[in-house]
């Protein structure tokens, strides 16, 4: 079995300083305490779209954007049920976050497979943000237990309870990875490019379909999140 | 006669224990792939995914946040009968939805594709799907229900006869690393491969390979059988690990299934259960009694006939 007691753990504020962010290095793994918004699709095109109020005030509640909508119910009389929490893909996100990171002052996005490490160093790094990712992005009952309580709902009437704006106290809630540090560098990008090395290898005697697709590329180096 | 009440009951209860309690069988699979996992990041997560599945049962909450698209494969004995006929039975599987995802409870993943509209209850325009089959004999019903992801990690592609293994290894692996960098399939997982049939029914092979064959299982045909054993292993020599680390457990099993399909074409499609393989079954018998279980044994000699009649083959080899 692979060493995983080698990897260092932090815990970390959901309104982190400058330092603390800075001293974060990839595969680091996190912890996090403090409050936490959930906002996807629906809270970013309402918000910078529909140019509706932020109902927060951001960063100083938090800076901890989580790309994720939780299983969660809201009972008749007001009061919240909320059992798992899991990250959503951040790459369809990509077209929102340098308007959101700029408005909300986020220093944290928490999500699950991150962004490209163009899109760090376009928008991250400007705004000392890095990205956080859920692990192995079935932990939700883990990251379930670190929510001590749901603050607040926003927009559920307007968005439904999946694209809602969620906020969430939360207490050593993780794991998180660290998959973007402050100069922009991705944990993923760079397993790929270990990975990339023995594909070759993995790939002899296989051919290509004899029906090509059009845009098809045989460079496995490529991602799909574009 | 089968009680609709009993079979919303029972589906709820299903519902419950699919978003929570992970499968034995996948879960001795994912042991096994953590004890041989030599990455350091890969082994770190698949540690706290099996953390992950002891705490959503300890503190009864569903494994993961994104609890899938929740569908039901209904199959019956020949001689079963239901109490108001098919159309009270799909009233009740979609009253046990809703109800489930309020109570348990499960993110109301089902939108309108246009308007986005959410019910909150997963339930809507052909949501929950639900599918049918039969088996000669027997009077009861098998409820399954499973949970699956609904974004990445599956594809089709139309290959030919000149494509050979050699084109159904590339897409096989193409679909892997595609959707594994990053770990977008969610994996390890359980691999289930389509060959045949038509575009439409070549996808519905190969989802149920994936989502209704359990962790070990092998298709009758030994060729077949060796062919998944091969792609198990030939998918874990990748390089990958979990989330698209360097590491080694991506597949924790490969199931194949084959229809017959057009003289100049062999179909294929690949799909990814997920980390979290949420599916679970219960059968319902006549008298009212219910056995709960984790495979759905779906596919029977029954489901992958190919004699034009099932009662023909019975006769003659009883004659014979």
């Amino acid at each position: 079995m692979g060493n995983a007691g080698k990897l260092r753990k932090v815990r970390l504020s959901t309104t982190p300083s400058a330092e603390a962010l800075a001293d974060l290095r990839l595969g680091d793994i996190v912890y996090l305490d403090g409050l936490i918004y959930t906002a996807r699709e629906g809270v970013y095109m309402r918000a910078l779209e529909e140019s509706a109020n932020i109902p927060m005030e951001l960063p100083q509640q938090s800076a901890a954007n989580f790309h994720c909508s939780p299983a969660a119910t809201i009972n008749s009389d007001g009061t919240f049920t909320l059992g798992a929490v899991t990250a959503t893909a951040s790459f369809r996100f990509a077209k929102w976050l340098p308007e959101w990171l700029a408005k909300s002052g986020a220093k944290l996005v928490i999500g699950k497979g991150g962004m490209s490490s163009q899109d760090y160093k376009d928008y991250f790094v400007p705004n000392g943000a890095i990205y956080l990712s859920t692990v192995g992005y079935g932990t939700g009952a883990l990251l379930g237990r670190g929510v001590k309580s749901v603050k607040e709902v926003h927009w559920h009437e307007e968005l439904g309870i999946a694209q809602a704006m969620w906020v969430l106290e939360c207490e050593n809630m993780g794991p998180f990875i660290v998959e973007s540090d402050s100069k922009g560098n991705s944990l993923f990008e760079r397993e790929n490019a270990k990975i990339a090395e023995n594909l070759h290898k993995v790939y002899e005697g296989t051919r290509p379909a004899t029906l090509k697709r059009f845009g098809e590329t045989d460079d496995r180096t490529d991602e799909v999140i574009g | 006669m089968i009680s609709t009440s009993l079979i919303q009951s029972t589906a709820e209860i299903l519902m419950d224990k699919a978003a929570i309690e992970i499968p034995q069988d996948y879960l001795d699979g994912l042991t096994q792939a953590a004890d041989a996992e030599d990455g350091d990041l890969s082994s770190f997560v698949l540690q706290a995914m099996l953390e992950n599945y002891a705490v959503a049962k300890e503190d009864r909450r569903a494994m993961c946040g994104d609890t899938g698209t929740p569908r039901w494969y209904v199959k019956m004995g020949n001689e079963t009968q239901i109490e108001g006929g098919p159309i009270a039975l799909e009233n009740a599987l979609r009253l046990a939805t809703a109800n489930a995802t309020v109570n348990v409870p499960l993110r109301p993943n089902r939108v309108h594709p246009l308007w986005r509209t959410d019910h909150n209850n997963n339930v809507g325009i052909g949501a929950p799907e639900i599918e049918y089959g039969f088996e000669p004999g027997g009077e009861w019903l098998d409820l399954t229900t499973v949970h699956k992801g609904g974004l990445f990690g599956t594809d089709y592609r139309m290959l030919f006869p000149s494509d050979g293994i050699e084109g159904i290894k590339r897409f096989y692996l193409d679909s892997l690393v595609a959707f594994g960098k990053r770990g977008l399939a969610c994996q390890p997982a359980i691999i289930g491969i389509g060959l045949g049939g038509t575009k439409d029914s070549c996808m519905v092979l190969g989802k149920r390979a994936a989502c209704l064959r359990i962790v070990g299982d092998r298709n009758p045909d030994p060729k077949i059988a060796a062919l998944e054993d091969e792609f198990k292993e030939l998918g874990n020599s990748i390089g990958m690990g979990a989330m698209g680390f360097v590491g080694k457990s991506m597949v924790i099993d490969c199931n194949i299934e084959v229809g017959y399909c057009h003289t100049g074409g062999m179909q294929m499609s690949v799909h990814a259960f997920c980390l979290s393989s949420r599916r679970a079954v219960a059968r319902i018998y006549a008298d009212g009694q219910v056995e709960y279980r984790t495979d759905p044994d779906w596919f029977t000699p029954y489901q992958r006939r190919e004699s034009v009649t099932w009662e023909t083959q019975e006769s003659s080899a009883k004659s014979a």
